[in-house]
């Protein structure tokens, strides 16, 4: 098994310096690794910071201290010291998040919102299309929707667009934010096939669930924060 | 690779008042950079130093010409400069007619951009500013109109279609959406991802709406007082901003 994720140390505290320099403490000292082929369960209750974690590892919140090793393109690059242009590299090959929330554009396809990171990445039109149309339809969306925008999607169908973006990609390392939260029975077990299928492919999952059976059904091990 | 821009510690000052102070960064190929602040942070003057209007009293700005020569802008001949100006880069201006010329037709305002760089082809010119102004939205019946016959929104699909005729590499947009009403606004910033993500273009972004440097920019730069506060990725300054006065912008969006 190939070691693709080693965080060391990580701390994360926030600074409100509209609020007289309150300083909130979300992480200390976090440190785990994650390995190709498995899947770890980030636990904890409420407000413990399970998203800031993935938040940090994406690169959308800054770290306070420690360091985020990822594996890209066969070196190590430190996530908490990586420049923007390495970040947008790193989140283009190796680093995929998933949340319940898709960022809707106006007019723009779900079948295009679906194709761009795999055009990003360099893939062809048909390539790219193919993939996505396979997404979107083993995620239950109408091929009569493919051509609107999600804009006026319900908040499920929204989620599920956003899924198999997340998806579309094949990414090395994948972070996964309550991906199923809020969907029916059965389009949660169509999303659970997902993330199995990229794990057994060789990703290193890192999901925070809300479902205890879920995480036990797809997490062999859990880190707790 | 190197980058396309590279601004190294620029600073403009106006007697003894600072417009822009010691800002440096570099610009990618297909890398779009927002600058964002209030009014008076010395937004615009940086845009003007770093793209040949204005000339900053220190400091330096390096472009990669096609072919890869790097070259400083006050270093440039007057053909090279003529060349970036007309063909490699484009300007968005906030006020379309100081981009456009208001007294020739829609059609004519980007034909004479292909003309600058020797087409003659009156046929060629034609076909390529309808198909511009398809890529626009704008109806080809609207080609021989003057632009004084078209609403603000139309007015900046023109402007940009004038800009992108010619293929440029790097685009200046200063305050794009500005003065536009908001649905309007929303057409354009889409138009404008759009091809800036189909084109691949690289570009710097001024402006001080915050939704529109989200969906345009992969980088963003923090400017107050003058100085580059922060700096970093757009989603990154955006949902955990540091310096004091980013966070007062950032949670001073209203939400809707």
């Amino acid at each position: 098994m190939t070691l693709l994720l080693k965080v060391k140390g990580l701390r994360k505290s926030f600074t409100l310096h509209q609020q007289g320099g309150t300083v909130i403490p979300v992480l200390d000292n976090v440190s785990f690794e994650a390995v190709g082929g498995e899947a770890v369960a980030i636990t904890g209750p409420s407000g413990r910071g399970k998203s800031s974690l993935l938040k940090l590892i994406y690169g959308s919140y800054r770290a306070s201290g420690g360091t985020i090793d990822v594996l890209h393109e066969g070196g190590w690059v430190d996530a908490v010291k990586a420049n923007p242009r390495e970040m947008i590299a790193m989140r283009r090959r190796t680093l995929g998040y998933v949340t319940q929330f898709l960022r809707v554009i106006p007019r723009v396809p779900t079948l295009d919102i679906v194709m761009e990171p795999l055009l990003e990445r360099g893939a062809t039109h048909d390539e790219a299309g193919a993939r996505a149309r396979d997404l979107l339809s083993r995620l239950n969306i109408p091929e009569r929707l493919w051509r609107l925008s999600p804009m006026t999607f319900s908040g499920g169908e929204q989620q599920r667009v956003n899924i198999a973006r997340g998806f579309a990609s094949h990414h090395p390392v994948l972070l996964l934010d309550e991906p199923t939260a809020s969907l029916d029975l059965d389009n949660r077990r169509r999303v659970l096939s997902l993330i199995a299928e990229a794990r057994d492919a060789g990703s290193a999952v890192i999901a925070v669930f809300h479902d205890d059976d879920e995480r036990r059904e797809i997490c062999a091990r859990s880190v707790s924060l | 690779m190197t980058p396309l821009l590279a601004v190294e510690a620029i600073s403009k000052l106006y007697g003894l008042r600072t417009g822009c102070a010691d800002v440096s960064f570099d610009l990618w190929p297909g890398e779009v950079i927002a600058i964002v602040g209030e009014s008076g942070s010395g937004k615009t003057t940086l845009l003007k130093c770093i793209s040949g209007q204005m000339q900053p009293t220190t400091g330096t700005v390096r472009y990669a010409m096609r072919g890869g020569r790097v070259l400083a802008l006050d270093r440039m001949s007057e053909a090279e400069r003529r060349f970036l100006m007309r063909t490699d880069w484009g300007f968005v201006h906030q006020d379309a007619r100081e981009g456009l010329r208001m007294s020739v037709s829609a059609g004519a305002n980007v034909g004479e951009r292909l003309m600058a760089v020797g087409e003659r082809h009156y046929g060629r010119i034609r076909s390529s500013a309808l198909d511009w102004l398809s890529r626009v939205e704008i109806a080809a019946d609207r080609i021989d109109d003057s632009p004084w016959s078209y609403s603000g929104g139309m007015r900046q699909r023109l402007q940009i279609a004038r800009n992108l005729v010619t293929s440029p590499r790097l685009v200046f947009m200063d305050e794009p959406t500005g003065g536009l009403d908001v649905s309007v606004q929303a057409r354009l910033l889409d138009l404008l991802r759009g091809l800036v993500n189909s084109l691949g273009l690289a570009g710097v972004i001024v402006t001080h709406d915050l939704a529109v440097a989200r969906l345009l920019s992969t980088r963003m730069l923090v400017m107050q007082g003058g100085e580059v506060i922060e700096a970093g990725l757009t989603d990154q300054i955006l949902e955990d901003p540091q310096a004091p006065y980013t966070q007062l912008l950032v949670s001073s969006v209203l939400q809707v």
